[in-house]
C-alpha cells in the first residue's frame, strides 16, 4: 500500500502566523504587479475590440506584420505569434470604424504586403463597447453570487464563522491567482473568469472536507481535553492525504491542459493551475488557522466584557 | 444495501445502454459549438430610435397632407429628433389644426404656443415602447428570413434582452457576405431626381428644403477607387421595397459579365408604379437603396404592370444576395454589430485535435494514477470514471447541449474532480482499516461516513457552476454544462456504482481477508 502520509501529525495550526506572512507576501507581490501593469490586462470581452487570427503558410516575420498594418491607421496594434510561427493574432483597439471594415482593411493591407505571402484569417472576435462594460458588469456580480452562495451554503451547513473563513481563504486564492496573472503577464479573458469561478468553486469544496472533519470529530471520546485549535489542526491532519490526492488529480488535468491543451485556453488553464495550487495550500494552512484566531478574538473580547462587568 | 443487489445491477446496465443509444453514433449526436466546428457568432443591436425617427417622418408627411386637406396652411412640418414641429401660417387656425392633429392617436401634443402658431407632436413613452419592441421582432423575422434564403444549416436566431439579436450560423464559408446579408438595411426607394437645381449649386449649399442629396458609388473593378457621384432628388419617396413582390437576378443585356436585379411590385406598388411614372414622364426616377442611389433612368412612358430593373454592375454574387435582401424585406431599422466571434473551420478542427489529446492525456495520468495508488480499488474508480464520461457525454447528447472548447476543458477537468468523490471514500475505508475494523464492516463505514462529505463538496461545484451557467456567453455556458453534468454524473459513478462493485467483490458469504486498496 503506497501511504502520501501515516497518520500525520503537522502542527499547522501552531505555525499559522508564518502561514500569514507567506499568503501575504504573495498577494502583495502579485498586487504590485497588477499596479504596476496599471491594473489587469483585460482581453477583448471586457475592454472591446478586435482581434483577428491570421494562418500565414510561411512563417512571416513580425515587422513585415507590423509594417503591413501600419499603412491604415487603426490605432495602437499589438501583435504576436500564437502557439506557433505560422499563427498569428493581431489585436486592435476600438474604432469609430465598424468589425467590417477594420477586417477588410485588415485583410487587405496583409495582402498587399508582398513579404508576407499566402494568409488565411481563421478567427475574428470583436465586442463592441457596449457588450464589453455588460460583461465587466455581469463579470462583477458572477463572482459576487458565487461568494454568496457558498458563504450560504457554509454558514447554513457549519456556521457563520466558517462560513467567512471559507470566503477568506477563497478570496485569498482568487487574488494570488490574479496576482499571478499578471505577473505572467497573461490576459483576463471569459475564459479566465470562468476559470476563477471555478477555483471559488474548488477551493471551498477543499475547505469543506476539513470542516465536515471538524464538526465528525466534535463529541466523539478523546476530544473533551483538546483545544479548539487542537481540534482544528486534527481534523486537517485527518482529511490532508485526500485534500492532496485529490489536488494531484486536478492538478494533472490541468497541467495537461496548460501544456497540450493549445493556445486559446492557455490562459484559462494557467489560472486554473494557480488555483489548484492556492487553494490546496488554503485549505491546510490558511481556513482553519482563520477560525481559530477569529474565536480566539471573539472569546478574548467577551472575557474582557464579562471581566468588566463582574468588576462593576 | 445488500439486499438489491440484482435490481441495482440492472439500473446500471439500463444507464449504461440507455447512454450508449443516446451517444450512437458520436459524430451525429454531439453539438459542436460555433468554435469547434466553425461559424459565427453575432450581436446585433437594432437601433431603435430610428424605427421612431422613420414613423415620425412618415407621420410629419401625413400630418402636412391632412392638414392641406383642410385648407390649413404651414409654414413648416419638421421632425425635430423624434417629435414633430408644426408652424402654422396664421394663428387663427389654431383650433382646426389641433383638431387635426389629435387624429394621430399614436402622439400627443407635448408643448403648444397659441399666440405665436407652433405646437409640437410627440409619441407617448409608451408607444414608443411598443414599436420598437416591434421593430426588433420584425428585423428578427426579416432576418431569419434571409438566412433562410442564403441556406444555412441549423442556424440560430433569437431576441437576446430589448433590442438585441443573437444569431450563430454554423459552419458559414464565406462570413463576409454572410455578414454583409445580414446586416444590410435594405431600404429600396425610388425618388425623383430634382432637375431644377444643379448638384453643385446643392452642394454650394443652394438645397431646396424639400430636397437632399444622395451620391452614386461606383467602384473601379480594377484599380478598386471609389468615384462618387451626386445627385439632388426630391425627398418625398414615391415608393419603397415594402410593395415588392419578386426579386430575380437576370443578366445584364447592356453589359456582359454583369448582373443585375429585376423587380416585380405587388398590384398596390403597380398602381403606384404606374402613376408616378405617368405623371412625371420625361423626369428621372432614382432607385435608391439605403441611401446610396443605383441608377436613375429617365421615364419614357407610363410604365404598367410594375417591374423594374436595378442595374449596378453587380457580380453574380451581389445581384443573388441582393435579390434575397429585396424578397426578404427591409429591417425596420439599422442594425449594428455589437459582438462578434468568427471562427474558420480548419481553427476548429484544430481545437477539436488538441481538445481531445488533453482529455485523454488527463485521462490517462489519472487512471494511472489510480491504479498505482489504490491498486483493485483503483481499478473500480477508473471504471467508475470511465462510467462517468460516458454518462457526462450521453446527457450532453440527450439534453442537445453544445460542446464548446472551453467544455472540453470542463470534461478534462471533471476527470480530475470526479475521482476526487472515490478518494475520499476510499482514504476513509483506508482510515477504518488502521483502526482494526474488519475489511467489509470498514467498507461499509468508508462509504456511509464520506458519503456526508461528498454531497457537501458537490453542493458548492454545483453551485459554482450554475452560476457560470447563469452568467456566461456561449462557450462559458459550454464549460458550465460540462462541469455540472460531469459533477451531478459523478454521484452516480463515483458512489452507486463503486459500492456495487465492491458488494460484488467483498459481499455475502464470502471470506474477505483483505481489501485491495
Amino acid at each position: 500500500m503506497i501511504e502520501l502520509f501515516r497518520d500525520p501529525s503537522y502542527d499547522f495550526i501552531g505555525r499559522r502566523r508564518i502561514a500569514y506572512l507567506v499568503s501575504l507576501a504573495f498577494i502583495a507581490i502579485g498586487l504590485l504587479s497588477i499596479i504596476a501593469h496599471g491594473g489587469l490586462r483585460y482581453g477583448i470581452d471586457f475592454s472591446g475590440g478586435t482581434v483577428i487570427q491570421v494562418r500565414f503558410q510561411d512563417p512571416p516575420r513580425i515587422d513585415a506584420i507590423r509594417r503591413s498594418l501600419d499603412g491604415i491607421k487603426l490605432g495602437e496594434s499589438v501583435i504576436q505569434e500564437f502557439g506557433d510561427p505560422h499563427e498569428f493574432i493581431i489585436r486592435l483597439p476600438l474604432t469609430s470604424a465598424s468589425v467590417e471594415q477594420v477586417t477588410a482593411q485588415v485583410q487587405r493591407a496583409l495582402a498587399g504586403e508582398a513579404a508576407l505571402g499566402k494568409f488565411e484569417i481563421r478567427r475574428v472576435e470583436f465586442v463592441g463597447p457596449q457588450v464589453g462594460r455588460d460583461l465587466q458588469l455581469q463579470a462583477l456580480y458572477a463572482v459576487l453570487a458565487g461568494l454568496a452562495g457558498i458563504l450560504i451554503y457554509v454558514a447554513v451547513r457549519f456556521d457563520l464563522k466558517g462560513g467567512f473563513a471559507a470566503i477568506a481563504a477563497v478570496f485569498h486564492d482568487v487574488l494570488v491567482s490574479l496576482g499571478a496573472l499578471s505577473l505572467a503577464d497573461r490576459e483576463f479573458s471569459l475564459p479566465v473568469l470562468a476559470a476563477i469561478l471555478t477555483i471559488i468553486g474548488y477551493s471551498v469544496n477543499d475547505t469543506i472536507v476539513a470542516y465536515d472533519r471538524i464538526r465528525e470529530n466534535r463529541g466523539k471520546a478523546g476530544q473533551k481535553g483538546r483545544s479548539f485549535a487542537m481540534q482544528i489542526n486534527l481534523a486537517i491532519n485527518q482529511t490532508l492525504s485526500r485534500t492532496v490526492l485529490t489536488a494531484l488529480t486536478v492538478f494533472f488535468s490541468t497541467g495537461v491542459l496548460l501544456f497540450f491543451g493549445g493556445k486559446v485556453l492557455q490562459d484559462f488553464a494557467f489560472a486554473l493551475f494557480i488555483g489548484v495550487i492556492t487553494g490546496t495550500y488554503s485549505t491546510i494552512y490558511i481556513a482553519g488557522a482563520l477560525i481559530v484566531d477569529w474565536t480566539n478574538y471573539v472569546e478574548g473580547r467577551l472575557r474582557r466584557v464579562k471581566k468588566a462587568v463582574a468588576k462593576a | 444495501m445488500r439486499r438489491y443487489l440484482w435490481l441495482r445491477i440492472a439500473l446500471v446496465v439500463v444507464v449504461v445502454l440507455v447512454s450508449v443509444w443516446y451517444l450512437y453514433p458520436p459524430q451525429k449526436r454531439i453539438n459542436l459549438g460555433l468554435d469547434l466546428q466553425g461559424g459565427i457568432h453575432l450581436v446585433l443591436g437594432v437601433e431603435v430610435q430610428k424605427a421612431v425617427e422613420n414613423q415620425a417622418d412618415r407621420v410629419a408627411e401625413d400630418l402636412q397632407a391632412a392638414l392641406e386637406k383642410k385648407g390649413i396652411a404651414t409654414t413648416q412640418v419638421a421632425r425635430e429628433g423624434s417629435a414633430i414641429s408644426v408652424q402654422l401660417a396664421s394663428p387663427q387656425t389654431w383650433n382646426d389644426a389641433l383638431a387635426v392633429a389629435r387624429e394621430f392617436q399614436t402622439y400627443e401634443v407635448a408643448s403648444e404656443n397659441q399666440a405665436a402658431g407652433r405646437f409640437t407632436l410627440r409619441m407617448s413613452a409608451q408607444q414608443v415602447r411598443t414599436l420598437g419592441d416591434l421593430a426588433v421582432r420584425q428585423a428578427v423575422e426579416t432576418i431569419r428570413n434571409r438566412v433562410d434564403q442564403f441556406g444555412v444549416a441549423e442556424p440560430t436566431i433569437a431576441r437576446q434582452g430589448e433590442n438585441r439579436i443573437l444569431i450563430q450560423l454554423p459552419g458559414i464559408q464565406d462570413p463576409e457576405r454572410a455578414k454583409a446579408l445580414i446586416g444590410k438595411t435594405a431600404l429600396l426607394e425610388f425618388k425623383l431626381v430634382d432637375d431644377a437645381v444643379s448638384p453643385e449649386a446643392a452642394l454650394a449649399g443652394q438645397l431646396p428644403p424639400d430636397d437632399e442629396i444622395v451620391y452614386q458609388r461606383v467602384t473601379d473593378p480594377r484599380t478598386k477607387t471609389e468615384r462618387r457621384t451626386p445627385f439632388v432628388v426630391k425627398r418625398r419617396t414615391l415608393l419603397t421595397g415594402a410593395e415588392l413582390n419578386r426579386a430575380e437576378v437576370t443578366s445584364d443585356p447592356n453589359s456582359v459579365g454583369n448582373w443585375q436585379v429585376a423587380i416585380e411590385f405587388n398590384s398596390v406598388g403597380a398602381r403606384l408604379f404606374g402613376e408616378a411614372t405617368e405623371q412625371n414622364v420625361g423626369r428621372q426616377l432614382a432607385i435608391i437603396l439605403d441611401g446610396n442611389l443605383y441608377s436613375a433612368p429617365r421615364i419614357n412612358e407610363r410604365i404598367p404592370g410594375g417591374r423594374a430593373v436595378i442595374t449596378g454592375r453587380f457580380t453574380v454574387e451581389e445581384a443573388r444576395d441582393l435579390a434575397i435582401v429585396l424578397r426578404a424585406g427591409a429591417l425596420p431599422a439599422p442594425v449594428q454589430i455589437l459582438e462578434e466571434r468568427t471562427v474558420g473551420p480548419s481553427l476548429g478542427a484544430d481545437s477539436i485535435r488538441q481538445g481531445i489529446r488533453a482529455i485523454v492525456a488527463s485521462a490517462a495520468l489519472v487512471f494511472v494514477f489510480m491504479v498505482v495508488y489504490y491498486r483493485l480499488s483503483g481499478v473500480i474508480a477508473d471504471i467508475a470514471l470511465g462510467l462517468n464520461l460516458l454518462i457526462l457525454l450521453a446527457c450532453m447528447a440527450a439534453f442537445g447541449a453544445t460542446l464548446t472548447l472551453p467544455g472540453i476543458a470542463g470534461i478534462a477537468l471533471t476527470i480530475g474532480m470526479a475521482v476526487d468523490t472515490n478518494i475520499l471514500i476510499f482514504e476513509r475505508i483506508r482510515e477504518e482499516l488502521r483502526v482494526g475494523k474488519a475489511p467489509r464492516s470498514a467498507i461499509d463505514a468508508g462509504f456511509s461516513r464520506a458519503f456526508r462529505t461528498i454531497v457537501d463538496t458537490h453542493v458548492t461545484v454545483l453551485v459554482s457552476a450554475a452560476i457560470l451557467y447563469n452568467f456566461g456567453t456561449g462557450p462559458v455556458k459550454g464549460f458550465a454544462v460540462s462541469l455540472f453534468v460531469g459533477i451531478v454524473a459523478s454521484l452516480f459513478t463515483a458512489v452507486f456504482f463503486t459500492r456495487l462493485v465492491f458488494d460484488l467483490i467483498y459481499g455475502r458469504g464470502r471470506r474477505v481477508p483483505a481489501v485491495s486498496i
